[in-house]
């Protein structure tokens, strides 16, 4: 398999590998994919009170792909708001990243990562204005 | 001395090897000026390259016991397999259409097997057990009244394992069942004793053993006889069971690389084996959760195929670009489907999607191994710490019980 230039990088360099505190209440945890397919990526965000994404990080088991998807994406999501993170498209990493066809769903799953992790947090704030 | 190594290191032994020095030798002459076509029966070019061809039939027949008389040419082991199979097959379906393999065999004999099943026949794939062996018992209760044909690999291809071929033959003969043994990852490995063994028919490679690549050879007993039809029908070569102008100087490089197994294979052997002891203890020492794949006691000396469990394999092949591997994970597969031999064993897809397969050979060095276990020790670190299933694992939660959304 040949990889393009870019997974090479972020596969080589991961940007924002690490963990947050998962109870935090500004953190959203998305953690998406199965062990048995061999993709799984945890998505974290942290997200301030203008509900601007200020930090994301990322941990991920798979291929080279999905490791720079996930790398990417923590890039992108840094500094957008909620609603700038869950238009990101899944087109966008795969051309951003040049993933060939075989690798397409490791974008769709970076996508999903976001849509979990937003799910997360806004889960908590719903929660938490309730109490 | 790490900066005299050459990288990568390849440690892809069983997917092919390099052609000895002495074989690439011993084949020139007969690219050059010994030319001549072997079914020349004219002149003395032809004579000459006759008489290359059966010193070569005789070298190869010395390593595995045999006659020389009862060893066919072939492009390698897949036609070989294709040969033995559907020759069998096509030959006594007039007695039965059932056919026994094994799911951990390799593609050459499963496709074919598919193949017979387009055509009519009936096939029982057996599993096999956690350690990758065949359950002898298993094996002898799928035998029908109408099984015509058996077909076990002696040594798996991804873990090595090597099957009890002796005694799954003699139950064969006891049923009057064809016994074909796919040998390709065997000869020059394991003893082979033909003339002793109750085997019908056997496929050999020369790539696997320092030989070039585009040439192999069945094996077709001659007492008592096994019966084939042919399958690549024209000149009538090799008694009309593989038609084809016959490969002079692929020949002389396979008769050459069996004679150099044949005498160097016991220290060769003693001497591989030690490397391997090497690379697992090197492995195993300072790093948790590996796994061997397939059964280490009843297994060839060159092979080691482990999972290194929370890390995916392509991502690890990635990451040790220097060294030549292959890994059992679906990412590097084209069918996207993890290793059909790993999950056979009973291996979660997630370890088969971990596994990487060590195979080191004739010029691997104590350096290369070293180097290889300090790699792995670093980079297994490094994905484990960017792997969310090692952190789930540390805080202590069970990924078995963890709901997964499936994708």
């Amino acid at each position: 398999m040949a990889y393009s230039e870019k997974v090479l990088d972020h596969y080589e360099n991961p940007r924002n590998v690490g963990s947050f505190d998962k109870s935090d209440e500004h953190v959203g945890t998305g953690m998406v994919g199965a062990p048995a397919c061999g993709d799984v990526m945890k998505l974290q965000i942290k997200v301030n009170e203008a509900g601007v994404i200020e930090d994301a990080c990322f941990k991920t088991y798979g291929c080279g792909s999905a490791i720079a998807s996930s790398s990417l994406v923590t890039e992108w999501v840094k500094g957008k708001s909620i609603e700038e993170a869950l238009a990101i498209k899944n087109s966008q990493i795969a051309e951003e990243l040049a993933l060939p066809p075989v690798k397409i769903h490791c974008s769709v799953l970076a996508e999903d990562a976001i849509r979990a992790a937003v799910d997360d947090y806004r889960k908590k704030q719903a929660g938490g204005e309730e109490q | 001395m790490e900066d005299a190594l050459k990288l990568p290191i390849y440690m892809d032994y069983s997917a092919t090897t390099p052609v000895d020095p002495r074989v690439v030798e011993a084949m020139i002459p007969w690219l050059g000026e010994r030319f001549g076509n072997p079914a020349s029966r004219s002149h003395a070019y032809g004579w000459e390259a006759s008489e290359a061809v059966e010193r070569a039939r005789a070298e190869v027949a010395a390593l595995v016991g045999a006659d020389a008389r009862e060893l066919i040419w072939t492009s390698g082991a897949t036609d070989s397999d294709n040969l033995a199979i559907k020759g069998a097959a096509h030959f006594h379906q007039s007695r039965g259409k059932h056919l026994i393999t094994v799911k951990t065999e390799h593609k050459a004999v499963l496709d074919t097997m598919r193949e017979l099943e387009r055509q009519g026949f009936d096939v029982t794939y057996l599993d096999v057990q956690e350690n990758g062996l065949l359950d002898v018992d298993a094996f002898a209760a799928a035998i029908r009244p109408d099984t015509i044909l058996a077909s076990v690999m002696l040594v798996n291809n991804e873990i090595g394992v090597i099957q009890p071929i002796e005694t799954l033959g003699r139950i064969c003969r006891e049923k009057n069942v064809v016994f074909h043994v796919d040998a390709a990852q065997a000869a020059g490995k394991v003893d082979i004793h033909l003339a002793a063994l109750p085997v019908d028919l056997m496929s050999l490679s020369a790539h696997k053993i320092y030989g070039p690549k585009g040439i192999g050879a069945l094996y077709v007993r001659r007492k008592p006889r096994a019966r084939i039809e042919a399958q690549m029908h024209g000149g009538g070569h090799e008694r009309g069971l593989r038609s084809g102008t016959l490969p002079t100087h692929q020949i002389v490089g396979m008769g050459e690389a069996f004679r150099i197994a044949r005498e160097e294979m016991a220290a060769e052997n003693a001497r591989i084996l030690a490397l391997r002891n090497r690379l697992l203890s090197g492995l195993q020492n300072g790093m948790e959760h590996i796994y061997v794949n397939g059964d280490l006691e009843a297994r060839v000396a060159h092979n080691l195929n482990v999972s290194f469990a929370y890390v995916e394999g392509e991502s690890l092949m990635m990451a040790v670009k220097d060294i030549a591997l292959s890994s059992g994970s679906a990412c590097t597969s084209a069918s996207l489907e993890p290793s059909y031999v790993l999950r056979a064993l009973g291996r979660s897809d997630e370890l088969a999607h971990s596994s990487i397969r060590f195979s080191i050979g004739r010029f691997t060095t104590a350096e290369e191994v070293d180097y290889v276990v300090r790699v792995f020790r670093e980079k297994i670190a490094r994905l484990r710490e960017m792997s969310p299933l090692w952190e789930m694992v540390q805080e202590g939660v069970d990924l078995a019980s963890v709901q997964w959304s499936a994708h």
